[in-house]
């Protein structure tokens, strides 16, 4: 466990603009620059640029690989246009989630799955032991470095950087431009919860994107962010993070995902399972919470009271910078998931009272 | 980093302000520093008796919580109830109007585990 944390092509450069650095799950990241309340207010009101180069880019190319992916996956990859993506989920056979991810069908045969960083090795590995002669896994995630360019002037951003005629992709597009420094793979997409891209380039390029980017943004505000706000944000966004919301001992289903498993496309590993986790009900459910009043901010693992009875514990927790209010996620039993439900949080040993509260808790104004 | 003359600092990077046989104490700016934005202070209760080094109060950030310790034996005399409604004064005035409590001292208090100014400076440039 002593190994030092691998770093991105983007790493000297948090470095020299000052960023707090930080082990994130085996990768040393940014968590802030200059704060993570002003960070996140740039992305809700202007932009920000954050590194996803730690995140994994899994190729799956070959004849079968939509019918194999279809298997592997939860959701219709059959429904992907060429260039369009879908957030899906990769479980074991029990149902739990091994990891969340996002699926673009770049050509007909040919896919990219982005995946989350501390499990870029375990999918790969689990989707390897699921090897088909029609079909080719192959890990890339080194060779790509990965720029989220998030925030209400995104748009206006990219359109600075590569001219106003650029053809821009819409929502869960992915489009590649074949420009110097490139190619570029730009996908419409995010865990943000305002409108945004995220840019993949090859790694050796990260720090010249990052650089162009940032001076493009530079006047519309565009800020330069690290995972703190990364996690304010999507928490706000209703987003679930693996490994906090998400594991191998929760199901899709049991964490509100369900429109994104497709019970009925036919067979895929975990199927079984939540098809009679699905008939017998659920026992417990992941919902939002948002603190009454001025309360310490909610943190993982935070006991949850309904009167004396101990019913779950928190799996997200921070002060929300929109809301101004504590806000967590937690799974819950059913009986206690209708939105307006009064809970208790346990912090340092006093009690505070929260609301079950509908997801997203944050949803952006949509565009005039 | 700000380090006034006229306060005494404890190694994990509290202040106190000594006037008579009262105490005020904060954190220092490279404390608030660390911790960026503060969004919650949890302030002791007063009349609480505290040794010195012992935990006494949270202040969190939107990322952590951190203990305070006091720098000195005493007991809790006043709070500042300004940081319930205005936490980020930690942040922006450490010394001043983010003071967080002010301790009468024990009789016996001893305060030579305090660092001088110079000392204080001293271990922030070896961090």
């Amino acid at each position: 466990m002593d190994t030092a944390p691998k770093r991105t092509p983007l790493a000297p450069v948090h470095e020299s603009l000052g960023a707090r650095m930080i082990d994130f799950g085996g990768w040393w990241m940014p968590v802030h620059y200059q704060g993570i309340l002003e960070e996140h207010r740039a992305v809700r009101t202007q932009a920000g640029l954050f590194d996803i180069s730690h995140m994994g880019e899994i190729f799956v190319t070959g004849p079968d690989a939509e019918v194999w992916l279809n298997r592997m996956l939860t959701n219709n990859v059959v429904q992907l246009e060429n260039g369009q993506g879908q957030y899906t989920l990769l479980l074991n056979e029990r149902g739990g989630v091994i990891d969340d991810l996002l699926c673009y069908r770049l050509e007909q045969d040919h896919y990219l799955l982005l995946v989350n960083a501390s499990k870029i090795e375990e999918d790969f590995l689990w989707l390897q032991s699921y090897a088909s002669p029609g079909v080719a896994v192959n890990n890339q995630s080194d060779l790509w470095a990965g720029l989220a360019l998030q925030g209400p002037e995104a748009e206006a951003i990219v359109r600075a950087l590569l001219g106003p005629e650029v053809s821009l992709p819409t929502r869960n597009q992915i489009i590649s431009l074949g420009i110097p420094n490139g190619p570029i793979l730009l996908a419409r997409t995010g865990y943000t919860g305002e409108d945004g891209f995220e840019w993949f380039c090859p790694a050796q390029t990260a720090p010249i994107w990052w650089e162009k980017l940032l001076e493009a943004g530079r006047p519309l505000g565009l800020l330069p962010c690290g995972l703190g706000a990364r996690d304010t944000l999507r928490l706000e966004a209703g987003f679930t993070l693996n490994g906090s919301d998400l594991s191998p001992e929760h199901t899709p289903l049991e964490a509100g995902l369900s429109s994104f498993v497709k019970l009925d496309k036919g067979d895929f590993i975990g199927r079984t399972s939540l098809a009679a986790q699905r008939d017998s009900g659920l026992t417990r459910r992941l919902v939002a919470l948002v603190m009454e009043g001025k309360t310490p901010p909610p943190r993982p693992h935070y006991p949850v009271y309904n009167g004396d009875s101990l019913v779950g514990e928190t799996c997200s927790g921070s002060l929300s910078p929109t809301l101004g209010l504590g806000i967590a996620m937690a799974y819950l039993p059913p009986t206690l998931c209708a939105p307006g439900t009064r809970v208790d949080l346990e912090i340092r040993g006093r009690r505070f009272p929260a609301i079950v509260s509908k997801r997203p808790l944050y949803r952006r104004q949509p565009n005039a | 980093m700000n380090i006034p003359e006229d306060l005494l600092y404890a190694k994990t990077h509290e202040w106190l302000r000594l006037s008579g046989a009262s105490a005020t104490i904060g954190i220092t700016d490279h404390a608030q520093h660390e911790l960026t934005d503060v969004v919650y202070v949890e302030l002791p209760a007063v009349g609480t008796h505290v040794a010195a080094g012992q935990q006494i109060c949270v202040v969190e950030s939107v990322k952590a919580a951190s203990d305070i310790y006091s720098p000195a034996s005493g007991t809790v005399e006043s709070v500042n109830d300004a940081l319930t409604s205005d936490p980020a004064l930690l942040n922006t005035d450490p010394y001043g109007k983010g003071w967080i409590f002010t301790l009468r001292l024990d009789a016996d208090a001893d305060l030579s585990a305090l660092k001088q100014p110079a000392a204080y400076a001293q271990e922030l440039a070896g961090h």
